[in-house]
């Protein structure tokens, strides 16, 4: 753990450009141990360009990432993985026909034996998934099971508590829940609060406010590839984060727009709704 | 085998419902394979078993043809739960067989020499197959297809222009060199090495195919369920891209498959080398679906990421008693292919139930 004051992970000025499109125009951002950082912002806004640079798929074109304080470049996603940084990806790493222990250890299993003997250590697997799962808070039932067979949920906890398990110190978790129900979306959160408890820097990425707002500490927000800037908790109201989130003056524009529909159709109803020739007055400037 | 049952350690836990035998085995992938053989066998036994079916000739015969095609499977069924086909297979036979005899029988080369290059060839076929695949991001059903024919071409291109023929036999060999000898005694000469010996010794009453089959089967259901590797090929099958994302190396998984598929087409093409004494340019015809359809009827998935060793096992006997069981029930064997064709699409519908029930039941 990096105690104290010093960041566990860092992005310094972070560029990312693809040809001529630049997906990140100098992103800085940094996260402690026993913190969740938000990282919200519309579709587009650059939250998974940003991921990918975290998780070691590409490096930033400029830039630096710190790991504890000194700059690192990774090699692959596997070295990233190996220096403690725990993505748990929008589209899950989670094999829905492979069981729930063959897929916590996915990449990284357990082995006995030596040599050409060396094989893949079954009874440890399904010890440890199932044990590993209790300290989430999730029962499972039979370590072989199918995590197709899993709520979304559920599926969401193998891919945290594996990532815990294996020494994470930075947790990066995008999007998780993007495409559950209200109390899924709780477990889900639930979950993260956990791995904060435990000491991990969290990175969660959402573009819900609602969800991000209750569990997080602080909370950085994107839009159209710029950093619009980092805020604690105490400092901002739900209301600013999601202001700030689309741009206030576009949720103003959007407010208005939505009152003259209303008074188009209050007016429609006024004059009876029959053959009348509207005249302009609900004219929706688009 | 497939992924073994619970451990007892769950086993008190009162949500965990109390799974009858019958619903375990029904959501296993081999489940259909295995009955499917169980029903051929006690049909055949009923209309052929005094016609030879259950006699050791009998026996020995639908073994053998359900160990050639059982060996090709075997790849194929990794591959296809890697998620990806190799329809070069049959080519590569036809190649392999050549690329061992051709260098034996018109440059006198020694046979562990031939055997050597022979194996090296379908590493490197696999190697190119894999990393074509690898690197558009194409269907392996594309790529594979294209060198079905490029191999079969090469293969009689290159034995026209150095031999004149499209078939190369031990028996000419025999006849410059040491005289005329018959068919017979000319195969003696590449079975009596030590390394033809490993592709032709008889045990217990049974050709060298079907030892090779339990061998390599063996190998590729530990290697499938017991080691990493194994988790790997159902991951990169299963889902690539969240594969790679678990540190999986994908590429290299795909490649070593690759290998694998024309490794076993390679040695299926040294047993009938050695076997028949002879290699044939047209040898192989149409063994890449029958290699695909022993994995599917294995109850191996062919979109990938689920399937088993053990019903490609039974896949392929299924395949080589009903093919064996119409010939020696001396029916027409025109037939067959019909029954093949039903039995494959019998085996899709059939394996979809299975996966329905493993990702969704409960």
């Amino acid at each position: 753990m990096a105690g104290d004051g010093t960041p566990v992970v860092e992005l310094r000025d972070i560029v990312k450009t693809f040809g001529r499109v630049v997906a990140l125009s100098g992103v800085s951002m940094s996260v402690r141990a026993g913190e969740v950082m938000c990282l919200l912002g519309d579709n587009g806004a650059g939250k998974s360009t940003l991921i990918k640079i975290l998780s070691g798929v590409f490096p930033p074109t400029k830039g630096e990432v710190r790991l504890r304080g000194e700059p690192v470049t990774f090699a692959s996603p596997r070295d990233a993985q190996q220096r403690g940084i725990a993505t748990v990806h929008q589209h899950l790493a989670i094999q829905p026909l492979m069981s729930v222990s063959r897929n916590f250890f996915l990449g990284r299993e357990p082995t006995i034996g030596w040599g050409p003997l060396k094989r893949f250590d079954v009874g440890t697997a399904r010890r440890v998934a199932v044990e590993e799962m209790a300290r989430m808070g999730i029962d499972i039932r039979d370590p072989d099971q199918a995590v197709g067979t899993m709520s979304g949920g559920e599926r969401q906890c193998v891919a945290i508590s594996r990532a815990v398990y294996f020494g994470a110190e930075v947790l990066i978790l995008d999007e998780p829940t993007a495409a559950l129900g209200v109390r899924q979306a709780g477990t889900v959160l639930r979950y993260v609060a956990q791995a904060r408890a435990r000491g991990l820097a969290v990175i969660l990425i959402t573009h819900n406010v609602h969800h991000a707002y209750p569990v997080g500490d602080a909370f950085t927000i994107l839009r159209r590839g710029s950093s619009y800037g980092t805020f604690r908790k105490s400092d901002v109201s739900r209301e600013e984060v999601l202001g700030m989130m689309s741009g206030t003056e576009e949720l103003d524009a959007l407010e208005s727009e939505l009152e003259e529909f209303a008074r188009s159709d209050r007016d429609e109803a006024a004059r009876g709704g029959g053959g009348g020739a509207r005249t302009g007055g609900g004219g929706v400037t688009g | 085998m497939g992924p073994p049952a619970s451990s007892s350690s769950t086993s008190s836990d009162e949500r965990l419902r109390r799974v009858g035998f019958v619903s375990r085995f029904l959501s296993r992938p081999e489940t259909g394979a295995v009955a499917g053989a169980l029903v051929i066998f006690t049909f055949f036994s009923i209309v052929a078993g005094d016609k030879g079916f259950l006699e050791p000739l009998g026996i020995r015969t639908w073994l053998q043809v359900s160990a050639q095609l059982g060996i090709i499977g075997l790849g194929a069924t990794l591959l296809m739960i890697g998620g990806q086909f190799d329809l070069s297979v049959g080519s590569m036979i036809a190649a392999a067989g050549m690329m061992f005899l051709m260098p034996v029988v018109h440059f006198g080369w020694p046979i562990w020499l031939a055997l050597l290059v022979t194996f090296l060839f379908a590493g490197l076929v696999g190697l190119i197959n894999g990393t074509i695949v690898n690197r558009t991001g194409l269907p392996s059903f594309i790529v594979t297809l294209a060198f079905l024919y490029v191999l079969r071409g090469l293969t009689l291109g290159v034995t026209r222009a150095v031999t004149g023929t499209t078939q190369v036999s031990v028996r000419s060999f025999i006849g410059t060199v040491e005289g005329v000898v018959t068919g017979a005694d000319a195969r003696a000469v590449l079975k009596d090495n030590v390394f033809g010996q490993l592709f032709s010794f008889e045990f217990l009453g049974l050709p060298a195919s079907v030892w090779w089959w339990v061998g390599l089967t063996i190998v590729a259901s530990y290697v499938l369920l017991r080691t990493s590797f194994g988790n790997w090929i159902f991951a990169v099958g299963g889902n690539p891209e969240a594969a790679r994302n678990s540190g999986v190396p994908v590429e290299f998984v795909r490649v070593v498959l690759f290998m694998g598929t024309a490794t076993c087409a390679t040695i299926l093409a040294l047993l009938q080398v050695f076997d028949l004494g002879s290699a044939d340019v047209t040898r192989g015809m149409l063994k890449e679906f029958e290699a695909i359809i022993v994995a599917v009827i294995g109850g191996t998935l062919l979109t990938g990421g689920y399937g088993t060793v053990v019903g490609a096992v039974f896949g392929a006997l299924i395949f080589g008693m009903t093919s064996q069981g119409i010939f020696i029930a001396r029916w027409n064997t025109d037939w067959f292919r019909v029954f093949l064709g039903a039995l494959l699409l019998v085996a899709v519908i059939f394996n979809n139930y299975i996966r329905k029930r493993a990702t969704e039941a409960k």
